[in-house]
């Protein structure tokens, strides 16, 4: 049910996008509009999200570590799993953000004979370092089609994307990686039951809706294809305020769009600002110094603290005839 | 509403939002032209004298989109099958060859293949073993 429900959210997408483009004619509606709307919903939301996320207090330092805190001269420290200075946690983010760190230590939790066993799990991690390194090269891919004199170094990456020049228009090795992945990732929330129980629409849904981005990529650029020209000509428009809906594009160019338009728009309200959220981790991004550092709690409401001086002025006579000494007579 | 460590959230976002956003700013004042190609060399002039029309392998919208596979395919036809026939449409006789079919009648290079190919940052490896044809440089 939340499977096909998804499945059916992208497929009506998509038959939108069709309808609106083959049917309605709405070219405008579809290339210039909702990307516009699209974008900045994605930007405003994003801001918005981390702003949120920033306004939340975080008094004390957690110290969820793999390794040695910082401690005596003679105790070796492990300076990355367990930072206690600001390098160190950059390294720990850039392994958290680069490599999945903390997805690497992923374990499989089984009962065996009885016996209660843990085992490695790494097909999680490599499937999701697969599919997120695909997902950015080819985003950075992308820029060919947004800027008028492409950078080299978009050329290079897209060269080595396509080194091993198989057929015409060459073959992207990221697109087969990215495919390959998503199905992964679908898969296993599919046949792994506890993954399956937990799984929701909204883990479904991304899924179908990036499977039907890329799938439409790679339609467009191998089997059914577009007038490219067109496609950057209306790119170009877009990112340079003066909108042009070019001839004869092909109805593929634009189911590929509104998808990507639906994937910006829903970016900022779903489990997708993990990409924001990542580097607001609280338990990979702060130094373990609890013990060096003093951490105020921003919520501490002001005390009225009752001093002694305030107790002996209150109870001086009574102390003096209990015959308990004062600090003023 | 109070930013913790709102310094370093700030800064980040900015980076986020000037990469994710910098097509809107880098192509400023950066003339955009669409790519016209030229179809006016001495031989497809000659055709249209002899034939009364313009007329390549297959239609406009078809050579626009697969041109590449057609010379993928002329290319293993004639290097690992050995199969040079000429392809014969309404009488006029097309080389099926790179340097000798296409390029006899687009011999304008840079006005006709670097045109779009430059416009979308597309470098194919053809004239890595092909010799481009003479043209004025212009």
């Amino acid at each position: 049910m939340r499977i096909l429900f998804s499945f059916f959210a992208v497929i009506a997408l998509a038959l939108i996008a069709y309808a609106g483009v083959k049917i309605a004619n709405l070219q405008f509606l579809f290339g210039v509009v909702i990307p516009y709307i699209a974008i900045a919903i994605f930007i405003l939301g994003f801001i918005y999200r981390v702003l949120k996320w920033g306004s939340s207090p975080v008094p004390f330092r957690i110290p969820t570590t793999c390794g040695q805190q910082e401690s005596l001269s003679w105790i070796k420290q492990n300076k990355i799993e367990n930072p206690s200075s600001a390098s160190g946690v950059v390294i720990r983010m850039a392994l958290e953000v680069l490599l999945f760190r903390s997805l690497f230590r992923n374990l499989k939790t089984q009962l065996k004979e009885g016996k209660l066993v843990y085992g490695e799990a790494k097909w999680l991690w490599l499937a999701g370092l697969a599919f997120h390194w695909s997902f950015l090269i080819i985003f950075v891919r992308h820029f060919r089609f947004f800027l008028q004199n492409t950078p080299s170094f978009i050329k290079t990456i897209e060269g080595l994307d396509s080194f091993l020049q198989v057929g015409v228009p060459l073959l992207y090795m990221t697109d087969i990686v990215l495919l390959g992945a998503v199905t992964y990732l679908f898969l296993r929330r599919v046949f792994i039951p506890q993954v399956n129980y937990i799984s929701l629409a909204a883990d479904y849904f991304p899924l179908f809706l990036i499977l039907g981005i890329a799938s439409s990529g790679v339609v467009m650029r191998y089997f059914y294809k577009v007038h490219i020209v067109g496609v950057k000509e209306l790119a170009m428009g877009l990112v340079t305020l003066s909108p042009v809906i070019p001839q004869g594009v092909g109805v593929m160019f634009y189911i590929h769009l509104f998808l990507i338009c639906t994937l910006l728009a829903y970016f900022p309200l779903s489990k997708l600002m993990h990409m924001g959220g990542v580097f607001l981790s609280p338990t990979r991004n702060m130094a373990n110094n609890s013990r060096r550092a003093r951490h105020i709690n921003p919520w501490n409401y002001p005390v009225h603290i009752h001093t002694y001086e305030e107790y002996e002025n209150d109870f001086r006579e009574k102390m003096k005839k209990a015959g308990i000494p004062v600090e003023k007579e | 509403m109070k930013i913790y460590d709102g310094g370093k959230i700030l800064v980040g976002l900015i980076i986020f939002i000037a990469l994710f956003a910098s097509p809107f700013y880098l192509n400023m004042g950066k003339a955009v032209a669409k790519p016209e190609l030229k179809f006016d060399t001495p031989e497809i002039q000659q055709m249209e004298k002899e034939t009364g029309k313009k007329q390549c392998v297959e239609p406009k919208e078809f050579m626009r989109a697969e041109h590449m596979q057609i010379l993928n395919n002329w290319r293993d036809e004639v290097i690992r099958s050995g199969n040079r026939d000429e392809i014969v449409i309404l009488g006029h006789k097309y080389d099926k060859s790179l340097q000798n079919g296409c390029m006899k009648c687009h011999s304008n290079k840079k006005d006709f293949c670097d045109k779009c190919h430059n416009y979308m940052a597309v470098q194919p490896y053809c004239w890595r073993c092909h010799i481009a044809p003479k043209e004025k440089q212009s």
